[in-house]
């Protein structure tokens, strides 16, 4: 019982998380913190971008290029 | 015993789609709940995804959960990015979906709801689905590359080139298209003017605080921008109910058309931060928000069908568009059965996230499944309001008059039951003074939203708001398109012009933007302007075409699948893509050669070109021509149109001799011989 309410109590944050990624990457900007992640991983020599400069970063990357859209 | 037992739920949910697919379609007479229609619908879809995407996944395309995708390969945190497959679905969703699925049903249901919904089931199922999937996984194996790179990659580069060419066509069609729907739908209306209007404010002051205020806090300033947006609309009611204000937003057709051109240039070549992206943002939100909401009201409401399972127009001679079932209405629903544009989707962003191969089957199949579903319901918006009414939005003034005695009577004749009365009522219900002439699709989908979303919440005082809403969600993410889409077209057009003046190529020269902005604007303008000078409408000029590029870009995305396919040494399997590849081929080129040189003036070009050619060769002016000038600018126009169905043709064809080709030497070869990117294990972990 008690871990049952553990994982629902879990899971409500997760959810949310996954939600609230969904909602940006809707709108072409992907998850920070796995860009963090991966920069810290794969390339500690390197400053990553604030989050202010990834934002600009990805907007001018979704729109700047001129992709297509859906009808 | 442990075979059956598996199938067993599977078999029940089969009969139970079964038993509702059979109440829609046998039903004569009485009206039907559009319940029954969700269920078969839904029905359709499990069995579909359960079964034929599990047999494309591993028996035809080898799915194969141990390999590499291009987001590990290229990982860079940006671009690709290993991505949780429902936050990827939900963004490939968001992306594939648009104005397209919601126009071409409610256009599709002048010959009853029955024709439209079997060809958005089977058509999503057989054709739509599996070109999403297969060129997702054409583009996977391929470092995420783009369809026309995967055509010149597969098939060589002169059909490269030519599908490229035919993309930039297509693309200034569907700008014209969804420019006409916006103007149609708020022509002389100044609570809708008003309303979309105030999204450019809101949308420019959003891109400030996003800019400056606080950066890149998407989340907050969405909700600050959807309360105005709402405040907005609340707006528009008081400037409509205003007699100083409500004539300063009064426009006719004509005028809105020189504001949206002008609009397209300004907002095309502003920085994207300043409006696109914020908007962008606005339109995305509300976009998934209102198919919920509109789900959730359908099931909440339930609401009866009005309109008939088959309507005297399934034989032909419709209102709404000209020709017979076949092959015009596979070329109306465009978007929620097949769209061509998808294949640009799954080889686009979609491709550089996926995290493992096994989830592209969710992505790529069950995305369009979800796209259908949405094109299922503006069904049941457009099927639910009153024939008459539908009839009296859609039919062009040139047939059926346009004061409310004239309509009336006109739509009674045909055993529609419509009163003046009521068409005063409806547009009195959704705060408009007139109702008539609103073809297009996106009004009429707005009084089906507001007949169902005002019982579920506020009640008849709400329908007027719940109209608004809706139009302004339209608006919002077509306004959208066309400041993303005049974008894309400026740079194809500079990739293009710069083989000749290579000055022009230079994208960050001021000059060569401005240039090549204003050739794209000038391109879907005229073609808008055409439209809304049609004394038929517009849409039944342009929705043919758009739907006749759209279902060949669809065509030419299968063909692909096809080559590749023999590529791979699967020939055993090529029908899965060849057999859809195969009817698109025979609904377009049967339309476009119909479009061309059909003998009934309605529908063909040529021969509506010719009956005013004579006219002005024996100096008569025939209506809705007012002088000499404008019969010739229609004739020129009809042969404009000819020449471009005459073109997309060529394009399709020209694809078909490569695929023809190229598939051939595939069978030939005694090996596989694709260009798939070498094989590398996926990283331990990663599969799941």
């Amino acid at each position: 019982m008690t871990g049952a309410r553990e994982a629902l109590s879990r899971s409500g944050p997760y959810l949310a998380r996954r939600l609230a990624q969904s909602l940006r990457l809707m709108v072409g900007v992907p998850d920070y913190d796995a860009y963090l992640a991966h920069m810290k991983a794969t390339h500690p020599d390197r400053e990553p971008m604030s989050y202010e400069a990834f934002f600009r970063n990805r907007q001018e990357a979704r729109y700047g290029g001129g992709a297509g859209r859906c009808c | 015993m442990q075979m059956i037992r598996r199938h067993v739920l599977w078999f029940v949910v089969a009969v139970v789609g079964a038993f509702a697919l059979g109440t829609v379609a046998l039903s004569r007479g009485e009206s039907i709940n559009a319940l029954w229609i969700v269920v078969a619908a839904i029905c359709v879809y499990l069995i579909a995804y359960r079964y034929y995407s599990l047999f494309i996944a591993s028996k035809v395309l080898g799915v194969d959960p141990g390999r590499k995708t291009p987001a590990h390969r290229h990982n860079d945190g940006l671009d690709y990015v290993p991505t949780d497959r429902n936050v990827l679905f939900g963004h490939h969703f968001a992306a594939i979906a648009g104005a397209g699925p919601l126009v071409g049903p409610v256009l599709a249901a002048q010959m009853g709801y029955l024709p439209g919904l079997l060809w958005i089931l089977a058509g999503v199922v057989f054709a739509g689905a599996v070109q999403d999937f297969i060129v997702l996984f054409i583009s996977t194996r391929r470092d995420g590359r783009s369809l026309g790179d995967l055509v010149k990659q597969e098939m060589g580069s002169v059909p490269g080139l030519i599908a490229l060419f035919g993309t930039f066509m297509i693309m200034i069609i569907i700008l014209a298209v969804l420019a006409l729907i916006v103007v149609k739908a708020l022509a002389e209306s100044p609570w809708g003017t008003f309303t979309v209007a105030a999204t450019i404010p809101v949308a420019i002051f959003m891109g400030v605080y996003l800019r400056f205020l606080r950066p890149g806090r998407i989340g907050e300033v969405s909700v600050i921008g959807f309360v105005l947006l709402m405040a907005s609309i609340f707006g528009g009611q008081a400037v409509s109910h205003s007699a100083y204000w409500a004539p300063m937003f009064t426009f006719d057709g004509k005028m809105l058309t020189w504001m949206l051109i002008g609009y397209g240039f300004v907002a095309a070549t502003l920085p994207v931060w300043l409006l696109l992206a914020p908007r962008d943002y606005l339109s995305t939100f509300l976009k998934i928000g209102t198919i919920i909401a509109l789900a959730i009201g359908i099931l909440f409401v339930a609401p009866p069908l009005q309109m008939p399972a088959l309507t005297q127009f399934a034989q032909g001679g419709g209102p709404v568009w000209s020709g017979n079932l076949f092959p015009f209405l596979f070329i109306t629903i465009a978007c929620g059965a097949v769209s061509g544009f998808h294949a640009l989707i799954s080889s686009g962003t979609t491709p550089k996230m996926i995290d493992n191969e096994s989830h592209m089957r969710l992505i790529g199949y069950g995305g369009m499944l979800a796209e259908s579903f949405v094109a299922v319901m503006a069904l049941v918006a457009a099927a639910c309001i009153e024939p008459g009414i539908y009839f009296a939005m859609n039919s062009p003034a040139a047939l059926v008059g346009s004061t409310p005695a004239a309509v009336a009577q006109a739509i009674s004749s045909w055993g529609f039951h419509l009163t003046p009365d009521m068409l005063a009522q409806t547009a009195r219900d959704v705060g408009e003074t007139t109702i008539l002439g609103r073809a297009g699709g996106a009004p009429t989908l707005a009084v089906g939203m507001a007949h169902i979303l005002h019982q579920a919440l506020g009640g008849p005082a709400m329908m007027a708001f719940w109209y608004h809403f809706a139009i302004l969600f339209e608006a919002l993410f077509i306004l959208t398109a066309v400041d993303a889409g005049t974008r894309a077209g400026r740079f194809m057009l500079q990739d293009l012009l710069g083989n000749f003046v290579p000055a022009l190529a230079r994208t960050e020269s001021l000059p060569a933007n401005l240039v090549a902005t204003a050739l794209t604007v000038s391109a879907w303008g005229y073609f808008l302007y055409q439209g809304v000078v049609d004394p038929l409408g517009g849409i039944n000029t342009l929705w043919p075409l758009f739907g006749i590029s759209n279902q060949m870009l669809a065509a030419v995305a299968l063909l692909l699948a096809t080559t590749v396919l023999f590529r791979m040494k699967r020939e055993r399997y090529a029908w899965v893509a060849m057999a859809p590849a195969a009817w698109l081929l025979v609904c377009t080129l049967t339309a476009g050669w119909q479009k061309i040189f059909s003998a009934d003036p309605k529908i063909g070009f040529l021969s509506h070109a010719s009956v005013y050619a004579e006219g002005l060769a024996q100096g008569k002016v025939l209506a809705p021509a007012k002088n000499v000038g404008e019969m010739a600018r229609i004739v020129f126009n009809d042969r404009l149109d000819a020449a471009l169905c005459g073109l997309f043709i060529f394009v399709v064809l020209s694809v078909l001799f490569y695929c023809v080709k190229s598939s051939l030497a595939a069978r030939a070869a005694n090996r596989p011989t694709t260009h798939e990117t070498p094989f590398e294990p996926a990283p331990t972990g990663a599969a799941s």
